[in-house]
């Protein structure tokens, strides 16, 4: 039989706010443990919450990058369990009411073997506002945990799609997209690696056309793109091969362990929850105007789509070089800068996506990193639009600002790869080769196409590979009459 | 919807109250009486009435996202559950409150 | 002295006829003598409680002095206050030392004046009697066999027996107004949202309003200046001009239009508490007010509804007592579920778990529209009552109480006859309006024993200025509010 996977995300965001969601205390990432444990934080008796405006502002921000609707009045509430890292014994978060509703991201998936790059509209079900809990720490002590509140309280936006994704890949780009849209609209720092962006993937499988979801299990708290693809992969045979032994799928919360590579049931969970939602009396409902939206509305950067639609129209890009381009807002802004300093957009969009996300790439680093600034790429490729050098000798003295040999000019002139364009001295150089190199001439002449190119290389190899290419061919062309 | 000395079993586990069973037996004779009274709300046609969480209409004040709190751990943790099992020592270490060891 | 008004102890203090020191210390030996049989504290510190009264005759002396400077206050153990042990009267807070102040303690202290101590209560206020007080009972200062009411039950008792100037309490379904009534002073109930309730330990949030308990009327609107206020910790504070609660006070009540609903007369009431309250309402018509008779339809359900509301917040407010970071800790325990189950059903009494499971219960999967949701519809309905009612009336008056003082254990053990000492008591908390309880006579018990009846004063939202004027003129023609207890000599003494 042929399987289907069915696959939905839900993904913890934490924003990037000062302070915490409901109490003044700081959210700065690795303090000593319960420093930044406030009253609230580690909910004395008598302490109240009072939400902070900043969450809301992210939240709205991410409501209008997704084109969501925004409630104009949605409701805190507590969701009830016991756990040391949960102070109040309730998470306040978002039930029946969450601040955002439907809306959805257009996602890129890659070309894989044989099956090519696709885009695939990926529906957003609801986001809604609510309260991290704190950390355990284990081994400190002997059969004991340690329980640090200092992430208790830190704002998160828990974005839930609809099962709409097919596959492992899908996943993976449906996350990855979703990661960049955060960072572009600024209301998470994206930093996987301390948790700021964590995603719980619902798997499932069923007969391929039929319409009835089977029975999924979630695995939680994946805060890597490969790791991600992994789980999703070991899972999905798992339920696979669990079906096809004629076992039964049960609804499970399941951990990934990426030394091992498979997925496990949890055990803490393994008793049916029932978490007793109800509105939060120590909070209002949150009410969002349509000025609120306006306000927040000012304050957005343009949007990756529209961004990329600008720059197929503005500077004739394709849509896969926009695409690629606008995937990061680093490196649009990167290609943005590029052009405003005096490059020609094509050549700066292929710069960017060549040369530089290359060696990005090959030493893992970050744009900001880059020892290449836009203006100086911009000044190298002007170096080639006006000719000063050829597009070869621009690829060395690329190499030569990457490891910080100095400015274009200056390198240009150390390494004398100025591109030789003065008609004259072409000519001279020509007359040379023609005279030294009479066999060929005679080959031409007898029409094989072939000798010209070989004329050709033999002019640059005489001018040390200066000679402007055009120059040669056009001089060479007239002298053969061709 | 008469309840069960299971029922309260089931309930005092998701309060995390620990009974016995003759507890267990005398908490549902009393938890009879109150829902009986409770039942009375029953008799009212309710449909169509909006909830009401709040006495009064107002809604959510925002906070600025300003840093107030400051570091206030030792005054808090002074205050910390002595750590159980006979033992006087505070249920923390170095900053950590300790609990049992938590098994995922 | 210990009988003297707020406004008379302010006067004697500006005028140098006493310092608060002196007056503090005629308390606190008050306190020494009687509290061991009363038990209306469950904590006292002397020392802070003098070095706080010599800090106020500094700012006396100063010139800087507000209308409480120097006055010792009781407050309920419901307060947290920084370096006070704050028990809420349950074993689960019994080393607790509040590291910070609720903004009714940081106000008294703005005004300066001065805390005599914390008054004991039913465990995290979940009680009509005081009985359930990890601390122990309190005793009625007019009858030591019975009951103070509850849950402020030890300021209630304070107030009477003359152990502080004036006390706080909180009221989420009467604990300020029934004990008030029970024994005989005045009491007030605001508006919800009105007093912060920051650093006040939740019972049930949406219904717990905090509120001075006092000798009379005009000293509870100077204990209003001091408790009321905008306060931007409080989500539900509300943010209102600041205003002054006396400013009505010497209003003639000509013309006011005071509502009798039938129902408060016609259910549960004691035939010995309806003829003070009915003499009472006999006074005002004499002061020119006018009588309306009102019906709140749905103020039977408010007992029910309340029982469902109440217990499930409190199910949620009381799961921060896991043992964790503060409270009780089980001192045996095999791992972290053991560790919680005992740690729990050790630090709470029996009638703080019964409301934990009664409001688990409610919020559980499959029951929440059955109970949560039409609590809180009806819970609208009994709102929307008072509304109609004050389209036709100012002020609506009633009893405060079914019943006087009742004696100690009559119903400790039948929760749900306990429950409907509330019965007029409950509504205003749901609706969230202000409610008040005023001494309106006695009525004298089996053994002789005079027992206060208390009139209760409802008024519409923010009416509070207008209830203490209605109060404030009938205590000008009457003067059951100012009598005290005649207390026996506490054993040992001369």
């Amino acid at each position: 039989m042929e399987w289907e996977v069915v696959i939905g995300l839900e993904t913890h965001t934490q924003l990037r706010t000062n302070t915490k969601i409901f109490s003044g205390a700081s959210t700065t990432y690795g303090a000593e443990p319960n420093t930044q444990a406030c009253e609230v934080s580690i909910a004395l008796p008598g302490v109240l919450p009072v939400l902070n405006k900043e969450a809301v502002n992210c939240a709205i921000k991410f409501g209008l990058a997704v084109n969501a609707e925004i409630a104009p009045r949605s409701v805190f509430a507590r969701k009830n369990y016991f756990y040391p890292d949960l102070p109040k014994g309730y998470q306040i978060s978002q039930y029946e009411l969450p601040v955002v509703g439907k809306g959805a991201v257009t996602i890129q998936v890659p070309a894989v073997g044989k099956n090519a790059a696709y885009e695939k509209v990926i529906n957003i079900t609801r986001a809604h506002l609510e309260e991290d809990a704190g950390k355990s720490v284990h081994g400190a002590v002997e059969g004991m945990s340690g329980i640090d509140l200092n992430r208790a309280g830190t704002p998160l936006l828990e974005i839930v799609t609809e099962p709409d994704m097919r596959s492992a890949a899908e996943a993976v780009a449906y996350a990855k997209k979703l990661h960049e849209l955060v960072q572009w609209i600024g209301i998470c720092d994206g930093n996987m690696q301390e948790g700021s962006f964590r995603c719980d993937v619902n798997v499932s499988v069923r007969p391929k056309g039929t319409e009835k979801l089977g029975t999924r299990r979630e695995i939680k708290n994946l805060n890597s793109f490969k790791f991600m693809q992994q789980a999703i992969e070991y899972e999905t045979r798992w339920q696979i091969e669990t079906l096809e032994d004629g076992g039964t799928i049960q609804q499970a919360t399941v951990l990934f362990n990426p030394d091992t590579g498979e997925t496990r049931a949890m055990r803490s969970k393994e008793e049916a929850n029932d978490y007793r939602y109800f509105p939060d009396p120590d909070l209002l409902p949150l009410e969002i105007t349509e000025a609120d939206k306006t306000r927040v509305q000012a304050q957005m950067p343009e949007l990756p789509e529209a961004m990329k639609l600008r720059f197929e129209t503005q500077f004739g890009l394709t849509s896969y070089d926009a695409a690629s381009l606008t995937a990061s807002r680093e490196l649009a802004q990167y290609f943005v800068e590029t052009v405003d300093a005096g490059a020609e957009a094509k050549p700066a969009a292929n710069w960017v996506m060549g040369a530089i996300s290359a060696k990005l790439n090959a030493e893992e680093k970050s744009l900001a990193e880059s020892p290449v600034s836009s203006v100086s790429l911009a000044s190298l490729l002007k170096r080639i639009a006006d000719n000063t050098i050829s597009n070869n000798a621009a690829k060395q003295v690329f190499e030569a600002m990457w490891n910080g040999e100095g400015e274009v000019d200056a390198i240009i002139d150390a390494k004398g790869l100025k591109q030789v364009s003065d008609t004259g001295a072409i000519e001279a150089i020509i007359d040379e080769v023609l005279a030294a190199n009479a066999a060929m001439v005679e080959e031409f002449k007898a029409g094989k196409e072939k000798a010209f190119n070989a004329l050709v290389g033999q002019a640059m190899k005489a001018s040390k590979g200066k000679a402007n290419p055009a120059q040669v061919n056009e001089v060479l062309k007239k002298k053969l009459g061709a | 919807m008469a309840l069960s000395t299971e029922d309260i079993k089931k309930i005092a586990h998701l309060a995390r109250i620990e009974v016995s069973d003759s507890d267990a037996n005398a908490t549902l004779s009393k938890l009879t009486g109150i829902l009986g009274l409770i039942e009375q709300m029953q008799a009212v046609n309710t449909d169509g009435i909006v909830p009401m969480s709040h006495s009064q209409d107002v809604v959510q004040r925002l906070r600025d996202d300003v840093v107030t709190k400051t570091n206030q751990r030792e005054a808090f943790q002074k205050i910390s559950p002595a750590v159980g099992n006979g033992s006087d020592a505070r249920a923390v270490d170095g900053g950590l409150y300790l609990v049992p060891k938590v098994i995922e | 002295m210990i009988n003297s008004s707020l406004k008379t102890l302010a006067q004697m203090l500006a005028n140098k006829e006493i310092s608060s020191v002196e007056l503090t210390q005629t308390f606190l030996n008050r306190i020494d003598a009687y509290n061991p049989e009363i038990n209306a504290y469950i904590s006292l510190d002397h020392d802070r409680t003098l070095a706080q009264a010599k800090a106020a005759d500094v700012r006396i002396a100063a010139g800087n002095a507000t209308a409480l400077t120097g006055i010792p206050i009781a407050q309920k153990d419901i307060f947290c206050a920084q370096g006070w042990k704050t028990t809420c009267g349950s074993k689960m807070l019994e080393n607790f030392i509040a590291p910070y102040d609720a903004h009714v303690i940081t106000q008294f202290d703005h005004a300066g004046a001065v805390n005599l101590g914390k008054t004991n209560m039913d465990e995290f206020a979940m009680g009509s009697s005081n009985e359930t007080s990890y601390f122990g009972g309190v005793k009625n200062p007019w009858d030591f066999s019975r009951v103070p009411g509850g849950s402020s039950g030890g300021s209630a008792a304070a107030v009477a027996a003359r152990l502080c100037a004036a006390a706080t309490g909180t009221d989420t379904g009467g604990s300020i107004r029934q004990p008030a009534s029970l024994c005989g002073f005045t009491g007030l109930k605001p508006t919800y949202g009105v007093v912060s309730r920051y650093g006040m330990i939740a019972f049930a949030s949406s219904l717990d309003q905090a509120g001075p308990m006092a000798k009379s009327a005009e000293d509870c609107a100077l204990m209003m200046n001091v408790m009321a206020g905008f306060d931007e910790r409080d989500s539900t504070s509300l943010n209102r001009e600041k205003e002054d609660y006396t400013r009505d006070l010497n209003k003639p009540l000509q013309g006011l239009r005071v509502g009798l609903p039938k129902e408060f007369f016609d259910i549960g009431i004691d035939p010995s508490t309806k003829d003070p309250i009915e003499k009472a309402i006999q006074k005002y018509q004499e002061l020119g007010a006018e009588l309306i008779e009102i019906s709140l339809p749905h103020s039977s359900l408010s007992i029910p509804v309340y029982y469902v509301l109440a217990p499930a917040e409190a199910s949620s407010n009381l799961s921060r007592y896991d043992g964790v970071r503060y409270g009780h800790r089980a001192s045996e325990y095999t791992d972290l579920m053991d560790m919680y189950c005992k740690s729990r059903a050790e630090g709470f009494g029996a009638e703080v778990k019964r409301r934990i499971l009664i409001g688990t219960y409610v919020l559980s999967a499959g029951y929440y529209d059955a109970y949560y949701l039409k609590a809180q519809q009806i819970r609208r309905l009994i709102a929307q009552d008072f509304e109609e009612a004050f389209k036709k009336c100012d002020v609506i008056m009633g009893p405060t109480a079914p019943s006087t003082a009742f004696k100690a254990g009559q119903k400790a053990d039948d929760p749900v006859a306990m429950y409907l000492e509330d019965l007029y008591t409950i509504a205003v908390n749901l609706a969230g309006l202000p409610g008040m309880s005023v001494p309106a006579g006695f009525a004298t018990s089996a053994d002789g024993k005079p027992l206060p009846v208390g009139l209760q004063i409802i008024g519409n939202y923010f009416d509070e200025a207008r209830m203490l004027n209605v109060a404030h003129q009938y205590q000008q023609v009457t003067d059951w509010h100012a009598q005290a207890p005649t207390l026996d000599k506490p054993e040992g003494s001369a």
